[in-house]
């Protein structure tokens, strides 16, 4: 894909030196809902820099597994672990992308400006910031439009905007692509690219193989709540670990 | 049916030559009644949006005791006010009795349990929405509820109309507060129900054409802006 992204400029860069929060540990985390355990006993460390991507059949707590991760939800047992002081709040140093964009009933300006101010950015700091990302989103001309005027790729660009303002340490996208068409998501990934080559942490999931396969560096493979591996991308696409993930990868599993 | 023809022709003339004693009673009603909205609306929206956004013991009994309350009946909130602000009154001592504040006091009471409820059942349904969304940015609950206020907007202007409407309508509580005292305390309402029993039709009749063409009037406009708005941003 050939996206032109404008050249990164120094607005983007943080602000000030901030803690690191990862390494991120999940220890023994379960959730249940509804009297059922969705979660099963999943353990892992999350390193900074490779791509993570959660991959599963439906069901199998992928955003489960993020929201957990995110702070939006709280471990029936277990427990999530992120470093520094600021880790575990969700809006500080983590951002996530939903499915479906939740934009606010203002200006596409208005939905990053409000972001901004939730994380303390003074109010003359934030034009600056709200113009960098919209540009470097090819979303400068629709500004002042409503945001939920926007096509659903657009909002979606603006999702991610909106949270590339908030300069995450680490980043969650649940499906960002899914009811997107193919140019959509050319460029929703192109942006996901830059980000992680600034040096934002992408933890996705996805039912697109082939978009798992451009992107990611490491795969947690989800079954039934279970995590059942950890591995490097290209192992994972070419020799699994797990009878599941193969029979996932052929389009064989029952779930 | 000639007294009829005849004291509408009167109630015109009234309205036509914009009638002195008609244009004092309208301007008294449109202040108290739009006080008590606006009294409603500081209480209403934060008291609704908090029984949104908030999980607490007690708060389903809180909701259907604030249901209920939208159907208060204005001569006894106007009978309770008067206890309270009567000169043997727990409130007698600042002399509230009989005075338009007393009146905004009253029709306050009334608004504020139906700009609340309403408000409480917009924003919980906002809520749903942007719930995720919001607390991922890092907003708190109590962080959110001027966003999700500001959100519902539109939705709002119609639970702020209800209680005007509501506050512009009642008789019964102005009636026992204010006391319809001629140039102090006279509402179209209570003035409407004077002129009547007095026989006096015409200006009865001139009050209720302003009153129902202000409602009117009110109604058309906000219901032109919240159609306009809600198609440009939602």
């Amino acid at each position: 894909m050939s996206i032109a992204m404008p050249a990164p400029v120094a607005d983007l860069a943080p602000r000030t030196k901030r803690a690191d929060i990862l390494p991120l540990s999940v220890e023994n985390v379960c959730f249940d809902a509804g009297g059922q355990r969705l979660i099963r006993d999943i353990s892992f460390t999350l390193e900074a820099g490779p791509r993570t991507f959660i991959l599963g059949p439906n069901g199998a707590g992928k955003s489960l597994l993020q929201r957990l991760c995110h702070g939006l939800l709280t471990p029936s047992a277990g427990r999530v672990r992120w470093q520094g002081p600021g880790g575990h709040a969700p809006g500080r140093e983590q951002a996530m992308v939903f499915q479906r964009p939740v934009l606010l009933r203002r200006t596409v300006a208005q939905n990053i400006d409000y972001a901004l101010k939730l994380h303390g950015v003074a109010r003359a700091d934030r034009a600056p910031i709200i113009d960098d990302v919209l540009s470097r989103t090819g979303l400068a001309r629709f500004a002042k439009s409503p945001a939920r005027h926007l096509s659903g790729g657009e909002q979606q660009k603006l999702a991610l905007a909106r949270a590339w303002a908030t300069k995450p340490q680490v980043l969650f996208l649940d499906e960002p692509t899914a009811s997107l068409d193919p140019a959509a998501m050319h460029a929703i990934e192109s942006i996901i690219d830059t980000m992680h080559n600034e040096g934002t942490q992408i933890v996705m999931t996805t039912h697109d193989l082939n978009q798992a396969r451009r992107i990611a560096d490491v795969v947690l493979f989800l079954y039934k709540g279970r995590l059942l591996e950890k591995t490097p991308a290209d192992a994972f696409f070419n020799s699994p670990e797990s009878g599941e993930a193969a029979a996932f990868l052929k389009g064989e599993l029952r779930w | 049916m000639t007294d009829i023809t005849q004291a509408f022709v009167t109630a015109l003339q009234l309205l036509v030559t914009l009638d002195d004693n008609l244009v004092e009673i309208v301007s008294l009603s449109m202040q108290v009644s739009l006080s008590a909205v606006a009294v409603s609306v500081l209480i209403g929206l934060p008291l609704g949006a908090a029984l949104a956004l908030f999980k607490f013991p007690g708060r389903d009994a809180i909701v259907v005791f604030l249901n209920a309350l939208m159907g208060l009946p204005p001569v006894v909130v106007g009978l309770v006010v008067y206890l309270f602000l009567s000169r043997s009154g727990p409130l007698g001592v600042l002399g509230l009795l009989f005075t338009p504040t007393a009146m905004i006091i009253a029709q306050a009471i009334l608004v504020t349990p139906i700009v609340a409820a309403l408000t409480r059942q917009v924003v919980a349904d906002l809520w749903v929405e942007y719930s995720e969304q919001l607390r991922s940015l890092g907003a708190s609950p109590a962080g959110a509820i001027p966003a999700l206020l500001y959100d519902a907007r539109f939705t709002l202007v119609t639970a702020v109309l209800a209680g005007f409407g509501r506050a512009s309508a009642e008789v019964g509580a102005v009636m026992i507060v204010g006391g319809n005292i001629d140039h102090v305390t006279r509402t179209m309402t209570t003035a409407i129900a004077l002129e009547v029993s007095k026989g006096d039709l015409a200006l009865a009749l001139g009050l209720g054409i302003v009153l129902i063409s202000l409602s009117l009037a009110i109604n058309a406009a906000t219901y032109t802006v919240k159609v306009r708005a809600e198609a440009a941003w939602a």
